[in-house]
């Protein structure tokens, strides 16, 4: 019953409801006309825009997580400036997570606007084929909090898809807020018809990561989400002076490994903590250029790979279909 | 009653709760409401008897201080504080409870090992479960809810302030020196909820955690303007995963760069409680669901959460 407003009267069978308008309860509540008219239950008018504004999109990836801290932003990031070090493609990333972006600092576009242009609001380009659009751009100071509530949050999601002229793009890779809830709802419901090539889940190898994790994939079943994989990050430590390896944050239940077997999911790759990883997104570079041969680089590459393979194998599916 | 997801039974008056429950529900008026709650065959997740929750509203009055525990960035320790701070709370001889509003991932159950236990209700609420034998350290989740513990709590924002608010006010916490609320990431529906609700009792401050890179602060930067705004004050910020102890040649890695918090404390006028280093052993234990302070009294670690919790502890009692 998401969809009963807060001020409704007691009883309210819901404005998407079969019996919305109808039922007793909706005696006397000024909104009742309006729900007895369907136009509550209609879908949203915005579904089909994007669905035509992302025609010119030909691959869209979600990056989730259950869990906070585990990565998202940092995978989002380096999977674009991996896609876009191939200067044929073109590369757009997408920060949902309204309440801390995290991307305009990874890319080292903070303190960066966004421009109206007579096609929408333009993003910001990190390079000629790599496009980036945050809630941090729209903010004035880096102390800017953004207290909105779920509503306000979707309807900035909505602008984000519907608003912004991202022109011809190869690949549109979408970075979460941790959880399953409104943020992921709405991007999931808005790019419902434009269609999702999949979801990449991030997780860290302990237990604590891992049962929120298991949450959302549930969340990706329930919304029949595709999962392209799922990438352990932070997984083990290689000590740089005597190159020994610590589990900082042990797999105690078997890590994704184990838990990809259970659900039956592919693992993508593993990529290790590496300290200069956190410095490349702390001053805004790709760490895949800083120190391309280092193991975690090294890993960022193969998980990339696959999920180029997958998408291009997708590709020809939906193509089949469409025929 | 077979054919309901979810039987209420409530004494007297209509109850709110099946607004917030996901299937069928049917609400059942009786006198003698704990007596059927009790005898009834159903199984526990299924039935909620909701007893005069108006008239026994106690939850908080005993609570003599609120503190929540804040963070604009997921993943930087926020529960992982909350359980050690409430420990070393409980070992310096305190009654401490625990709060998760956590929906989307609850955690401190998993971490304090009282993973499936029944939630009972009595005359002033729900009654929090009991993580030690002397019923000492109180801990209410919404974890403790759910039917599976995979499943994905998929609400919208509005479904989850009305949860928060029946939570808050409803348990029956009874007599506590300190009431520790662990909460998501983020300035959204569920921060607005908390604040709303316990403003009505008392809230003494926050705790802010941060990890030292740079993305980090940045997200709690947001949440210090969150407080200010809202005229929460805050206690004091913590570095957590500050530098990592190669426990094969005892280097010191940085692994999220070190310094930040402290910086950010300087920048925003705050205090700086103090940093929480790596530590694979508290990690361990936290999987393990042990109490770290008692298995590694001797650890670095050790000794900064201790310190961080005394100075909360003479910080709030100035007041």
């Amino acid at each position: 019953m998401a969809d009963v407003p807060n001020n409704a009267p007691q009883h309210c069978p819901g404005t998407t409801s079969d019996q919305a308008g109808q039922t007793s309860a909706c005696q006397g509540c000024p909104n009742q006309n309006i729900c007895a008219s369907g136009a509550t239950k209609a879908p949203d008018p915005a579904i089909e825009e994007i669905k035509v504004k992302l025609a010119t999109v030909k691959h869209k990836i979600l990056v989730l997580s259950g869990k906070g801290g585990v990565g998202k932003s940092t995978f989002s990031a380096h999977l674009a400036h991996a896609l876009a070090s191939d200067e044929t493609k073109e590369v757009a990333l997408l920060d949902v997570d309204i309440c801390g972006p995290s991307i305009p600092k990874m890319m080292g576009l903070e303190g960066e606007q966004v421009h109206q242009s007579g096609s929408g609001w333009s993003p910001v380009y990190v390079e000629d084929n790599l496009a980036v659009m945050s809630i941090g751009f729209l903010l004035s100071s880096p102390d800017d909090a953004v207290i909105w509530r779920g509503p306000k949050k979707n309807g900035m999601i909505k602008q984000f898809l519907r608003d912004v002229d991202w022109g011809e793009l190869d690949f549109l890779i979408v970075d979460t807020p941790p959880g399953t809830s409104d943020e992921h709802l709405s991007i999931v419901q808005y790019l419902g018809e434009a269609r999702i090539d999949g979801a990449v889940i991030i997780t860290t190898p302990q237990e604590v990561s891992l049962q929120d994790v298991r949450k959302e994939i549930g969340f990706c079943q329930k919304v029949k989400l595709p999962i392209i994989g799922v990438v352990e990050n932070m997984s083990g430590f290689v000590c740089p002076k005597c190159k020994n390896t610590s589990q900082i944050f042990p797999p105690t239940t078997g890590g994704a490994e184990r838990m990809c077997e259970e659900l039956n999911l592919p693992l993508l790759g593993k990529v290790p903590l590496d300290p200069r990883i956190g410095r490349s997104c702390d001053e805004g570079k790709s760490f895949l250029s800083e120190v391309p041969d280092s193991p975690a680089a090294i890993a960022y590459g193969n998980i990339v790979q696959r999920i180029k393979d997958y998408c291009a194998s997708h590709v020809s599916i939906s193509g089949d279909n469409s025929d | 009653m077979d054919h309901f997801d979810w039987v209420i039974i409530s004494k007297g008056g209509r109850s709110t709760v099946s607004g917030y429950l996901n299937g069928s529900c049917v609400e059942v008026t009786h006198e003698n409401a704990e007596e059927n709650f009790m005898k009834s065959t159903l199984s526990a997740w299924r039935k909620i008897a909701v007893c005069n929750l108006l008239i026994n509203r106690t939850g908080l009055s005993q609570v003599r201080r609120v503190i929540l525990v804040l963070s604009g960035k997921g993943g930087v320790g926020k529960s992982t504080i909350t359980t050690e701070l409430a420990l070393a709370f409980l070992h310096a001889g305190k009654k401490v409870g625990i709060l998760d509003v956590d929906l989307c991932g609850p955690s401190i159950p998993r971490m304090l090992r009282v993973c499936r236990p029944d939630v009972h209700q009595c005359d002033s609420g729900w009654v929090p479960v009991y993580a030690d034998a002397q019923q000492n350290l109180a801990l209410m989740s919404i974890g403790f809810l759910l039917e599976h513990p995979d499943e994905a709590v998929v609400w919208r924002g509005p479904k989850k302030t009305a949860l928060i608010g029946q939570f808050v006010s409803d348990v029956a916490w009874g007599e506590l020196d300190i009431l520790l609320v662990d909460t998501p990431p983020g300035t959204s529906d569920e921060h607005l909820a908390v604040l709303e609700n316990l403003r009505k009792h008392r809230v003494d401050g926050a705790v802010l955690v941060t990890t030292p890179q740079a993305v980090s602060t940045g997200d709690v930067r947001r949440e210090i303007t969150f407080c200010k705004k809202l005229g929460v004050r805050i206690l004091g910020l913590i570095e957590n995963m500050s530098g990592f102890v190669c426990p094969h040649c005892s280097e010191c890695s940085n692994i999220f760069s070190k310094g930040g918090g402290e910086e950010l404390a300087k920048l925003t006028g705050s205090e700086f409680l103090g940093s929480v280093p790596l530590d694979p052993q508290l990690t361990q234990s936290l999987e393990e669901g042990t109490d770290f302070l008692q298995a590694f009294p001797e650890s670095a670690t050790f000794s900064s959460i201790n310190t961080i919790a005394n100075t909360l502890l003479s910080r709030i009692q100035d007041d």
